[in-house]
């Protein structure tokens, strides 16, 4: 019950930012040069006046807007947000159908980095200074310093064309009509190299702030008791010193949700696969308002959602949080 | 994995063995002996709002409608127009009447009947008040009438030439079924992203952001055909993801420069593949240069002919296209064989020429040996528009006028240009459609409403011009209307309101394993009934 009283409080705290962010998305889009129907005619390299009026008219894009912006927001509180100029259909399906893969590939991802990171971190604090430590820092500054789209692309043309171990792109197997479990591997066989590309990027991040909040925890005063308590070694680390070296990597979660649905453009467009964040680019190219407000609103609810699910393993990592409230 | 391994030494193998006799004889009978069956995937650059060819002219429309929905007539391995679902046709002695016999016992995919009701349908509704070129094309259309369900006769109130009413219909003649179409707003009609059509290939599913798939029509009424059993539509936006799909075998055909440069230029010599304009005749296009005649400067046709002198053409084909490309003579290219007048290269590459003649029109270099600033906006239809506007850039230089490059993208600069007017002069693309009169002489016509992208904008006009464009328009005559051509080429080459300056096909890469392709010149736009595939 407190759960959800606090959740529900969290939620009409966040209503005010979430109309600011959309109504300013929405008039900032207004000074984008060119609508909707522009990009159209660009796409289809080719165009007459009488089409482009008739489509301004079916789009909705004649009348001024103020009428436009009341509308939208008239729609958004029925919970519609919209049809989409590029796909014909309602935005919440266009974005229901995009919502998985982008879930799948960034949890995916960031789980593993946030693992990988944290396992390398332990091992760089263990073995401060010394060469293990040496060569997980450069290894993990590298990564972080690469662009992503090299990474994809390198991966593709190593491990897709020269090698044929892997697939070069897409989600799936068009056409193959896999079903069940079988289904279930080649998807998984299509996403190793985007998500170890995701993964590659994060990982760098998550690694340098368990290094250095365990060298931090490492020499506090309570670590010290539990040595001289007789704790073997790998005990302190994993009781003791892990559980408050995670806080700043959970933080990192959570600040990095934002950037879950619409952060991974490049690696969707480099491996083909069909998230949100190719839908946001596409949906800012061809100037359909509709589907980026739509992209806009349910990120910003998921980052809502992400930060109030930190919030709750804060207080469970560390009693004094929950305490407090 | 290991199948891939075992096809990649197999194919290896055929290599080595390919010079001896039983394999070239082998190869040479599959060649004779169409096979069917099997999946051809073929790469789609851009997602299409619609899949209607009657509401929507554009390659990216036609990549995947052309298999589903049929034409009156498309261009044949002739290279001309040739009956599909229109058998003959002919014209009145006026030119104002023109009556097409349609093809009898064709069958919608849901079964229904194809009648005259159809054509008087798509041409009366979709065509004249909603497709792109079409509602130019069919403007002065007054009625399609019906004698019977397989004669249509087309009214005009102006005369019609019937080449350019054939020619245009390849593209611009796509017939749906009516019964699907005629209740409710046609722009909100499921069949538009589900298309029913008489075509070879029926449609199955559109996974928005993935594929589309269409699968073997049993009835269709080209007996025997087709030989595939589906075709697959990938849709890859990123162009060396779709390389990459190329190379890894996931796609076995990209048109119209779906692929980039570079790929097109490193796959020419890769044996996996071919890399040619074959096939895709039909469509041409040029890197245009367009000013803004409202710039004090750019009123004087003398500074429009000195920037167009200044710019090595081939230098920047050579160099910068890998060779893909040739200089253009004007806005009729020489591929087009009715109508090229055979003209030089109006203003070549001359940079003293262009220098005397910027001293002549009064712009001395000043200061810092600058004669005036421009702002040039590229309108990016390809990766080659913003090198282009650089080289410009730096060429103009050269003869002393600063450019300014503006960036913004193709929303953005389709905007500036032809709505705002705000720019200076600006790079894009021209494409040719087989008759100047579908969409190249709108780039010339005064009288386009403000906002309409690839229209003369440019705050030049010309009554001669105006009035050579209306009647090449309207004249019957194959001959005079090639002559008024020639003139209306050489009017503006002389005004160059507009410079044309290369002349371009695209180029399209397919799979060796693909057989029977590329044999019409819009194949890519063709209905695929007699592609087949090379088992693997």
């Amino acid at each position: 019950m407190r759960i959800l009283l606090l959740a529900l409080r969290r939620l009409a705290a966040s209503l005010p930012t979430l109309l600011l962010i959309l109504v300013g998305l929405f008039l900032l889009l207004q000074l984008a040069p060119g609508d909707t129907v522009d990009a159209l005619m660009a796409q289809m390299g080719g165009g007459d006046p009488a089409m482009m009026e008739q489509l301004r008219s079916f789009y909705g894009l004649d009348a001024p807007v103020l009428v436009q912006l009341t509308r939208y927001l008239w729609r958004l509180v029925q919970l519609d947000l919209g049809f989409s100029a590029i796909y014909g259909k309602p935005v919440s399906s266009v974005i229901l159908e995009r919502l998985p893969v982008t879930l799948l590939l960034m949890g995916t991802s960031l789980s593993f980095a946030f693992a990988a990171g944290m396992a390398l971190g332990v091992l760089a604090a263990r073995r401060v200074n010394k060469w293990p430590d040496a060569l997980i820092s450069t290894l993990g500054l590298i990564f972080y310093a690469t662009p992503s789209f090299w990474f994809g692309m390198m991966g593709v043309v190593v491990f897709a064309i020269k090698l044929s171990w892997l697939p070069a792109g897409g989600f799936e197997d068009i056409g193959a009509g896999h079903t069940g479990l079988a289904r279930l591997a080649d998807i998984a066989w299509h996403l190793v190299l985007p998500v170890t590309t995701l993964a590659l990027i994060f990982l760098a991040t998550y690694l340098r702030i368990m290094r250095a909040s365990m060298l931090e925890v490492l020499t506090l005063d309570f670590v010290r008791t539990a040595r001289a308590k007789g704790l073997s070694q790998t005990g302190v680390l994993l009781r003791h010193v892990l559980r408050n070296a995670l806080l700043p990597g959970l933080t990192l979660i959570g600040l990095q949700a934002g950037t879950m649905l619409g952060g991974a453009v490049v690696v969707e467009s480099v491996f083909n696969l069909p998230g949100l964040g190719r839908l946001a680019y596409e949906s800012v190219v061809q100037r359909d308002l509709n589907t980026l407000l739509g992209i806009v609103f349910v990120s910003a609810l998921l980052v809502i959602l992400v930060n109030f699910i930190v919030d709750l393993l804060y207080a469970k990592l560390d009693p004094r949080i929950a305490a407090e409230r | 994995m290991t199948m891939t391994r075992r096809a990649a030494l197999l194919s290896g193998a055929g290599l080595m063995l390919a010079g001896t006799a039983p394999v070239s004889s082998a190869l040479a009978q599959a060649a004779a002996a169409p096979r069917r069956g099997g999946v051809l995937t073929v790469h789609l650059g851009s997602e299409q709002r619609i899949l209607n060819p009657a509401l929507r002219a554009s390659t990216g429309v036609y990549i995947i409608t052309s298999k589903i929905i049929e034409p009156l007539v498309d261009l044949g391995t002739s290279g001309r127009p040739e009956g599909v679902l229109a058998t003959s046709w002919d014209a009145s002695e006026d030119g104002k009447t023109i009556t097409f016999k349609l093809r009898e016992g064709v069958k919608w995919h849901d079964g229904k009947p194809f009648t005259s009701a159809d054509v008087a349908y798509s041409a009366m509704e979709q065509w004249k008040k909603h497709l792109n070129y079409g509602t130019t094309l069919q403007l002065y259309l007054d009625a399609v009438e019906t004698p019977d369900a397989h004669t249509a006769v087309f009214r005009y109130s102006r005369p019609m030439p019937l080449n350019l009413l054939l020619r245009a219909l390849c593209d611009l003649g796509y017939i749906v079924p009516k019964h699907v179409f005629e209740t409710g707003n046609v722009l909100e009609n499921p069949a538009n992203t589900a298309p029913i059509g008489t075509g070879p290939f029926k449609f199955v599913e559109y996974q928005r952001g993935q594929y589309i798939i269409a699968e073997r029509n049993p009835d269709y009424w080209r007996e025997g055909f087709p030989y595939l059993d589906r075709i697959v539509w990938r849709i890859i936006t990123d162009r060396s993801a779709a390389t990459a799909a190329m190379e890894t075998g996931a796609i076995q055909l990209s048109a119209y420069n779906g692929l980039p440069l570079a790929d097109l230029d490193r796959l020419k010599t890769d044996n996996r593949f071919e890399v040619s304009s074959r096939g895709v005749e039909a469509n041409v296009f040029n890197n245009t240069l367009e000013f803004n005649t409202r710039r004090k400067e750019l009123a004087d046709v003398r500074v429009r002919r000195a920037l167009v002198h200044a710019i090595d053409v081939p230098f920047f084909l050579e160099n910068f296209l890998y060779g893909l490309g040739k200089p253009a003579t004007g806005p009729i290219p020489s591929s087009s064989t009715d109508f090229f007048p055979n003209n030089p290269v109006p203003y070549p590459y001359d940079k003293a020429k262009a220098e005397a003649l910027l001293d002549e029109a009064g712009y001395k270099r000043g200061a810092g040996g600058i004669r005036f600033s421009l702002r040039i906006v590229p309108i990016m239809n390809g990766e080659d528009v913003p090198l282009l506007a650089t080289y410009i850039q730096q060429s103009l230089q050269q003869i002393g006028v600063r450019v300014e490059i503006v960036q913004l993208d193709i929303a953005g600069a389709l905007t500036a240009v032809y709505r705002d007017w705000n720019f200076d002069i600006a790079t894009g693309w021209h494409q040719y459609r087989g008759d100047p009169a579908v969409s190249t002489t709108v780039w010339y016509r005064s009288g386009s409403p403000k906002g309409a992208p690839w229209t003369n904008q440019y705050g030049w006009q010309s009554d001669a011009v105006d009035k050579l464009i209306d009647d090449a328009a309207s004249e019957i005559d194959p001959v005079k209307r090639k002559a008024l051509y020639a003139d209306w080429v050489k009017a503006v080459n002389e005004e160059i309101p507009v410079a044309m300056l290369t002349e371009r096909p695209f180029y399209a890469v397919t799979s060796k394993k693909v057989q029977n392709h590329h044999s019409s010149p819009r194949w890519d736009s063709g209905d695929f009934h007699d592609t087949w595939l090379l088992p693997s």
